[in-house]
């Protein structure tokens, strides 16, 4: 613990920019994961403990058609799009032969496929690390704000995901078919008898769920590290996001995924070892006071 | 009675073996077994007998074997105090968490459950005078010899795992066909109704939890005599995973189902990495097809399969 340390790096505009940048990216791209993560579980009612492998395989998918076709925008999509595929076919082969079963039967399952694409990851792309590389266009000095780095390809990253907090929140609430989903969330067999065919509207929301996940292991490919297991953490953490911020909430979701990246940044300078400790501490903490969540409805 | 004399001859069966034919294989994964058989039993009265689904089971195993390990190596209190000792900590460990956790509903009980077992774990990654850090605790334990047992021999303490496996075993047994277990498994049916008879449901739980706390710390303390000390792995959360997937392979409505569960998921892990580094992949489709084919347990699908026959 170095509190002294943290009080200095509040005091100085430099670190409280470094800090917050690095949070702000965390948190952003938390979002992205978790915003999947709780569109899947307001909508289906399923914990999709398989997220992380679509955070994962999305990286994978990126770095691969960087690779061959050296556009960092088509790897971005390849990786977005090849993981909305991916959830529609996990939700149809899997996971809608389980609907409305225990949880412990979901979990099992994506366990399973938790564990399954570990190994063909490790199979296809090897088991060491691999490093995805900035893009050209971004390989430019950072930015200096009030002291602070900030590098510019950081600053598009926060742009992207804020965008897709506003697309996916006004989609929600304007759109025809965003009322569908949100009325699909309330009560399904209604939908469903109104003429709309919801094991579409399922297989979509999966899509969406996955996508965006894909989305976020495409977009970190360049600034964090790709190795087997990767989804492993995001998992927990994003878990840990759709809980504080209510599940089934996008703005909880936004809410939650920026307080953790900023206790994520600032904590490292303060509690080194236990930021992780502090971020539970949280989740404890909010269970018990609003075991619902920040933005969450009493179910 | 017909579980003592079921318990007694499974003993007498186990014990028997090494005289007839010594194998340290076959001796270590017993050893193993009965610290994992433990852990997923005492899981599955939360589970399957309460209807209580635990994320952060792990915590109390790890706990069980911090507890017994640092004691082991910072007095020198005899085996069997340390392990009275390690359990005793982990069952107050068991009761405050508990106390926080029994009252949220069926989603977010598991969620807090795995947030606590989670702090735990940074706890123990952080606190590196005492655990060791993710090194684990090292050192070894000091086997002393206790009733003759010398536990620094694999036969004894081969005899002296299956020995507290099985009165473990036999003591969660009675627990679960006791009328407390019988109020248990009405709470997990419907637990309006038992509230309307006057059970007060939090306080049942807490029990519950607090005994499944209790018998998974004694199960960590056979992991921590096993490995000779204790890592922060016990306390991960893909330790809880293994113990679920150990109740979910052999099935929640059957007492012996984890146990089995346990000895299936072992023995696979075991074979598969004989002969494939991917075992993750193998043990993965082995999991989809027991999900998706039996959607149940083993035994659970055994027990099924036999009324459907003999009816």
């Amino acid at each position: 613990m170095d509190l002294s340390a943290l009080g200095a790096c509040l005091t100085s505009p430099a670190c409280v920019v470094t800090q917050a940048t690095s949070g702000l990216i965390v948190g952003m791209l938390l979002f992205l994961v978790a915003a999947g993560l709780t569109l899947i579980f307001g909508v289906l009612k399923v914990v999709n403990f398989a997220h992380g492998t679509f955070y994962m395989l999305g990286g994978y998918v990126a770095y691969s058609t960087l690779a061959a076709t050296d556009s960092y925008t088509l790897a971005v999509l390849s990786g977005a799009l090849a993981m909305a595929l991916f959830g529609v076919l996990f939700e149809r082969v899997l996971i809608s032969r389980v609907y409305g079963s225990n949880v412990l039967m979901q979990l099992l399952i994506c366990y399973a496929v938790v564990l399954i694409f570990d190994d063909l990851v490790k199979i296809v792309w090897g088991p060491e690390f691999h490093a995805m590389g900035m893009p050209t266009a971004f390989q430019v000095p950072p930015l200096f704000i009030a002291g602070g780095v900030v590098p510019p390809f950081y600053a598009v990253l926060i742009a992207i995901a804020a965008l897709i907090a506003v697309v996916l929140s006004l989609g929600l609430s304007i759109t025809r078919f965003g009322k569908t989903v949100r009325a699909a969330a309330i009560n399904p067999q209604m939908v469903s008898a109104l003429g709309v065919n919801t094991t579409l509207l399922f297989a979509i929301v999966f899509a969406i769920g996955g996508g965006l996940a894909g989305l976020a292991g495409a977009l970190a490919a360049p600034v964090r590290s790709l190795s087997p297991g990767m989804g492993f953490s995001i998992l927990i953490e994003s878990f840990i996001v759709t809980v504080i911020g209510g599940m089934g909430s996008i703005a909880g979701a936004l809410v939650s995924a920026l307080l953790i990246g900023m206790v994520r940044g600032f904590g490292t300078i303060g509690f080194p070892r236990f930021t992780d400790g502090l971020i539970y501490i949280m989740m404890i903490a909010i269970q018990i006071l609003r075991p619902q969540g920040l933005f969450g409805r009493r179910a | 009675m017909r579980e003592m004399a079921v318990a007694a001859i499974a003993l007498i069966v186990v014990l028997a073996i090494p005289l007839l034919h010594r194998s340290p294989a076959f001796e270590d994964f017993i050893i193993r077994l009965s610290a994992m058989a433990l852990f997923a039993t005492s899981l599955n009265l939360l589970v399957g007998n309460t209807g209580m689904v635990s994320f952060g089971h792990g915590m109390f195993y790890g706990l069980g074997a911090y507890a017994f390990a640092l004691t082991m190596q910072m007095t020198d209190l005899s085996l069997p105090v340390a392990a009275a000792l390690a359990a005793l900590i982990t069952t107050f460990a068991a009761l405050c968490v508990g106390a926080i956790c029994v009252r949220l509903s069926t989603d977010y009980f598991a969620f807090i459950t795995l947030a606590v077992q989670m702090l735990f774990y940074s706890v123990i990654i952080s606190w590196q005078s005492l655990t060791g850090g993710d090194q684990g605790l090292r050192g070894g334990i000091p086997r002393r010899e206790i009733f003759g047992f010398e536990l620094a021999s694999q036969l004894h303490m081969y005899q002296f795992c299956a020995i507290v496996a099985v009165l473990g075993l036999l003591a969660l047994r009675h627990i679960s066909t006791s009328p407390f277990g019988q109020t248990l498994r009405m709470i997990r049916d419907n637990e309006n109704r038992a509230s309307f008879l006057g059970v007060v449901l939090w306080r049942a739980r807490l029990w519950a939890f607090t005994i499944a706390g209790a018998f998974a710390g004694l199960g960590g303390v056979l992991a921590a005599l096993f490995v000779s000390g204790a890592y922060p792995e016990l306390a991960d959360w893909p330790n809880s995973g293994q113990a679920i997937f150990a109740v979910m392979l052999g099935g929640i409505n059957s007492f012996l189902g984890p146990v089995l569960g346990a000895m299936i998921l072992l023995a696979l892990n075991d074979v598969v990495t004989r002969f494939t580094e991917y075992q993750g992949l193998v043990l993965g489709i082995v999991i989809l097809a027991f999900a998706l084919g039996l959607r149940r347990g083993v035994l659970d699908f055994l027990k099924l399969a036999w009324l459907g026959y003999s009816r």
